[in-house]
């Protein structure tokens, strides 16, 4: 008896969310190595770190989204086990992710009561919908169109009947996934204005944001991650910008990276880029640089930044609409991704799986892809021809696969990587862009990818590389250039690109 | 499975690659031995169901004039099925091949009345209007498909409307007799190899056939092209990348698939003497039967003209032992279904033990 009245009291001062040590594992990483957050009862709690850190890992496990490996979640003290998103929604956890989950064709009121739909014996009650979405809008004090179907809102407006969706599903803890990345100053402003005033109503907040400037205006306590483990946790005010910027990316860069050979003097330019602008996702617009023979050219920036849709504009992926593109001296008109690969230009992708690798073929099958006319010999492909091809590949990248007739969805993440990078050495080109070359492979294979871009170094490749693995930008990168809203914001070479800086120009902190 | 050892650990590239070529070696050879074994099991189990079924049909079914008349009835489905497979594979699916047929045949026998270039001449030219006719619906089917992204289902069963609805008008609503049939007559009754004692010979379309089918399972199995089409089902975004060019190797399917109907136009025109509007209806349904019978995924990039061929060699053989054993229609018809459901099921189980392995 006297254990129950230390566990009731303990209950009572018990934070509404307690997270311990939750453990999370994916095919080759470890995506959060024992990570603890509590939230209390209303307060905004901000959640930071740098892409992949762990963030919203972490969060789709508290969303039930995803299971744990291990660890423990605590609501109200009492200990939880979050099986799926309907148990999350019973517990009082309303999750809103960056990407909402609005049906698109179906107006206002029908989304806030989605799967909690008032009910008249079989049928439903539209009535008691439009009154209890009505109620719930009134309280927040706003104003929706309520028959308008969702994809004819504004984001701001879907956000809003995201908030609503949750409030009418009585959550106490709400999570938002980067919630200002597509609202204006504005709409943010009415944004925070509305996260006070459910505060005030003991609703809690786990709030994600890369905008480190508006964590002061709106958390009441920050935790930071990295690389999926706590960092530490602080109230907001006793958290000045540069400690927060340390300890996202304060991580030793040195012995990472095999060493940059120096870009000779004499280098000719190998890529130059005028004046691009392409209109698809985020904008680019008028970006201009000069990548030299020799010289690794990192494109740094947060997600979103448009750091993607420059090299896909590069690449013909999507086609510019404005400026030009040269490699080696000759200028090229790029309209479509063949006319790139002809010119030179090979493109790694950002996301192997969708656009990289036919996963359901061969290793073979995916090698010779972009080149098979290589193989053509009187109108068949000579299959002797591309195994030899494919199997010099696998040896000289350490493609760990049983034989080049495995199909490729079987390799790990590292191989995958690598079977990509084989299509394109196998042609010509002088150009390579490497879009998140190392994103979910382990450290070895990173190091492969690493020494094998100083080897197209030294044959006279230029290279640009995205990350959004910061230490990796600065540490394999002869100059950094920063990129915001779709255009490159500043740029640093080698010696000047310390992290603090390029953070402070990614997240708008400086100009 | 993970990458433990660094550049420079390990043995050198010669070495690796030599170990490589081995392995490539024996996973070929260890694949040949798996296929035979597995072809050996099908083939016992085939003549076993097979002599089943000779002895209830009272050796009706082994009789040489019944196995050709099989290969006959499934000439148009095989043909119709090679270029739906093509199309399938990109993921895409053609309603209006049955309408292209009838269409087809309907041109064909204008042409062909109008012609006056005696033998071959005529052949020649009604088969290439044919053909012409047929490809450019196909090309008409993949337009918004390419440029504008419209699901396929839509534009190919907005064809098979247009296409029917063209046949009957051209037609008058009637079947056309062809004033000369004789040009045809060697394609819809001829046979070849008749100078064999005992042996019946073999049909001249079961000959055009057999073509179609070895011509496109080396295109999709050999060429580039083929190459592209697996690629581009399996996922197109990177066959773009790649800088292959998607939009021509989709259109040129539906072309493919456009052309194997014209093609099936003409062969129930040599058949019959006449071209009836009505030709082919039905005939989509029953060629995307063979094909996913045949193993192709729905889901686009896996399949094999191979396959398809034995896809629809099953379906006419299903018909024809049904037809023996006096099955009525109704229950041939419940039971064809049953055998289309029992296929797709077990293959969803084979994918579905080979993901689990």
């Amino acid at each position: 008896m006297a254990d129950a009245a230390v566990v009731a009291a303990a209950a009572a001062g018990a934070p509404l969310l307690r997270m311990r040590d939750i453990v999370k594992t994916f095919p080759g990483v470890r995506a959060l190595d024992g990570v603890s957050f509590d939230v209390n009862a209303g307060e905004v709690h901000a959640l930071v770190g740098e892409n992949g850190a762990g963030k919203s890992t972490l969060m789709k496990i508290l969303a039930g989204a995803q299971p744990a490996d291990s660890g423990e979640i605590d609501i109200d003290g009492k200990p939880v086990v979050i099986d799926g998103p309907k148990t999350a929604e019973r517990l009082g956890i309303g999750m809103i992710y960056q990407e909402f989950n609005l049906v698109p064709d179906l107006g206002v009121i029908e989304n806030i009561v989605l799967g909690v739909e008032p009910r008249r014996g079989l049928f439903l009650d539209k009535p008691a919908a439009a009154v209890q979405a009505a109620k719930v809008l009134g309280e927040l004090g706003i104003a929706l169109p309520l028959d308008r179907p969702a994809r004819r809102l504004s984001v701001a407006e879907q956000q809003l009947t995201e908030i609503a969706k949750c409030l009418v599903r009585k959550a106490r803890l709400i999570v938002m996934d980067e919630p200002t990345a597509a609202l204006t100053d504005r709409e943010t402003d009415a944004l925070f204005t509305l996260i006070r005033k459910l505060r005030a109503q003991n609703v809690a907040f786990a709030y994600i944001s890369h905008r480190l400037e508006e964590l002061p205006r709106i958390a009441d306590r920050v935790t930071v991650l990295r690389d999926g483990k706590t960092v530490e946790t602080r109230p907001i005010a006793a958290m000045p910008q540069d400690d927060l910027i340390r300890l996202m990316v304060g991580r030793s860069l040195e012995a990472h990276f095999p060493e940059l050979p120096p870009v000779p003097a004499d280098a000719p330019v190998m890529l130059d880029v005028r004046g691009v602008s392409a209109a698809s996702g985020v904008h680019v617009n008028d970006v201009a640089f000069q990548v030299h023979a020799g010289e690794i050219v990192g494109l740094a920036g947060l997600v979103g930044a448009g750091r993607t849709e420059i090299v896909r504009a590069i690449a013909g992926a999507d086609i510019p609409t404005k400026g030009e593109i040269a490699v080696g001296g000759e200028r090229v008109v790029v309209r479509s991704p063949r006319t790139a690969i002809r010119a030179g230009i090979a493109q790694n992708t950002e996301d192997r799986k969708s656009q990289g690798l036919v996963r359901g073929k061969t290793v073979r099958e995916n090698t010779t892809l972009a080149h098979l006319g290589q193989f053509v010999h009187r109108l068949f492909v000579d299959k002797r021809a591309e195994t030899k091809v494919t199997n010099t590949e696998i040896a000289e990248l350490r493609i760990r696969t049983p034989s080049a007739e495995q199909t490729v969805r079987n390799l790990s993440g590292g191989n995958q990587q690598k079977a990509v990078l084989a299509k394109w050495l196998i042609g010509h080109a002088r150009v390579f862009l490497f879009d998140e070359p190392t994103r979910g492979i382990d450290v070895g294979a990173k190091f492969e990818i690493y020494t094998l871009m100083v080897e197209l170094l030294r044959n006279g490749a230029a290279i640009v590389m995205v990350s959004s693995d910061l230490p990796e930008v600065l540490g394999m990168s002869h100059r950094v250039l920063v990129v915001r809203g779709g255009r490159i914001r500043a740029e640093f070479a080698r010696a000047d690109a310390t992290p603090d800086k390029v953070i402070a120009v990614a997240t708008g902190v400086a100009a | 499975m993970a990458d433990a050892n660094l550049p420079g650990a390990s043995a050198s590239d010669a070495a690796v690659k030599a170990v490589m070529d081995q392995r490539a070696d024996e996973a070929a050879a260890q694949k040949r031995r798996a296929a035979t074994i597995r072809t050996a099991g099908l083939a016992v189990g085939f003549i076993v169901l097979v002599l089943l079924v000779n002895s209830l049909a009272h050796g009706n079914f082994l009789a040489p004039g019944n196995l050709t008349n099989v290969l006959r009835q499934i000439t148009l489905n095989t043909i119709l099925a090679v270029g739906q497979t093509f199309v399938i594979i990109t993921a895409g699916i053609d309603l209006s091949v049955g309408s292209i047929v009838g269409l087809c045949g309907v041109v064909m026998a204008l042409v062909a009345n109008t012609l006056h270039l005696g033998g071959p001449g005529t052949f020649i030219v009604t088969l290439l209007v044919g053909l012409a006719v047929g490809c450019t619906a196909g090309f008409v089917n993949a337009l918004p498909v390419v440029r504008l992204g419209l699901p396929p289902f839509i534009t190919t069963l907005a064809m098979m409307l247009i296409g029917r609805g063209l046949a009957f008008k051209l037609a008058h609503g009637e079947p056309i007799p062809l004033a000369d049939s004789s040009p045809f007559e060697w394609l819809g009754t001829g046979y070849v190899l008749t100078d064999i004692p005992g042996f019946p010979g073999i049909p001249w379309v079961v000959v055009v056939m057999a073509v179609v089918v070895i011509v496109f399972a080396i295109v999709l199995g050999r060429t580039a092209y083929g190459r592209y089409v697996l690629a581009l089902g399996g996922n197109e975004e990177a066959a773009r990348l790649a800088g292959i060019d998607t939009r021509a190797v989709k259109t040129l399917v539906y072309v493919i698939s456009g052309g194997c109907a014209a093609l099936g136009g003409l062969l129930l025109m040599a058949r019959f003497g006449s071209a009836n509007p009505q030709n082919g209806t039905g005939a989509e349904l029953q060629c995307i039967a063979a094909v996913v019978v045949g193993g192709t995924s729905l889901m686009g990039g896996r399949g094999t003209i191979v396959g398809t061929f034995f896809g629809a060699l099953l379906i006419g053989v299903l018909n024809n032992v049904m037809n023996l054993l006096d099955i009525e229609s109704y229950t041939q018809q419940i039971v064809l279904g049953a055998v289309i459901l029992l296929a797709v099921v077990l293959d969803a189980l084979r994918k579905r033990y080979l993901a689990a392995r």
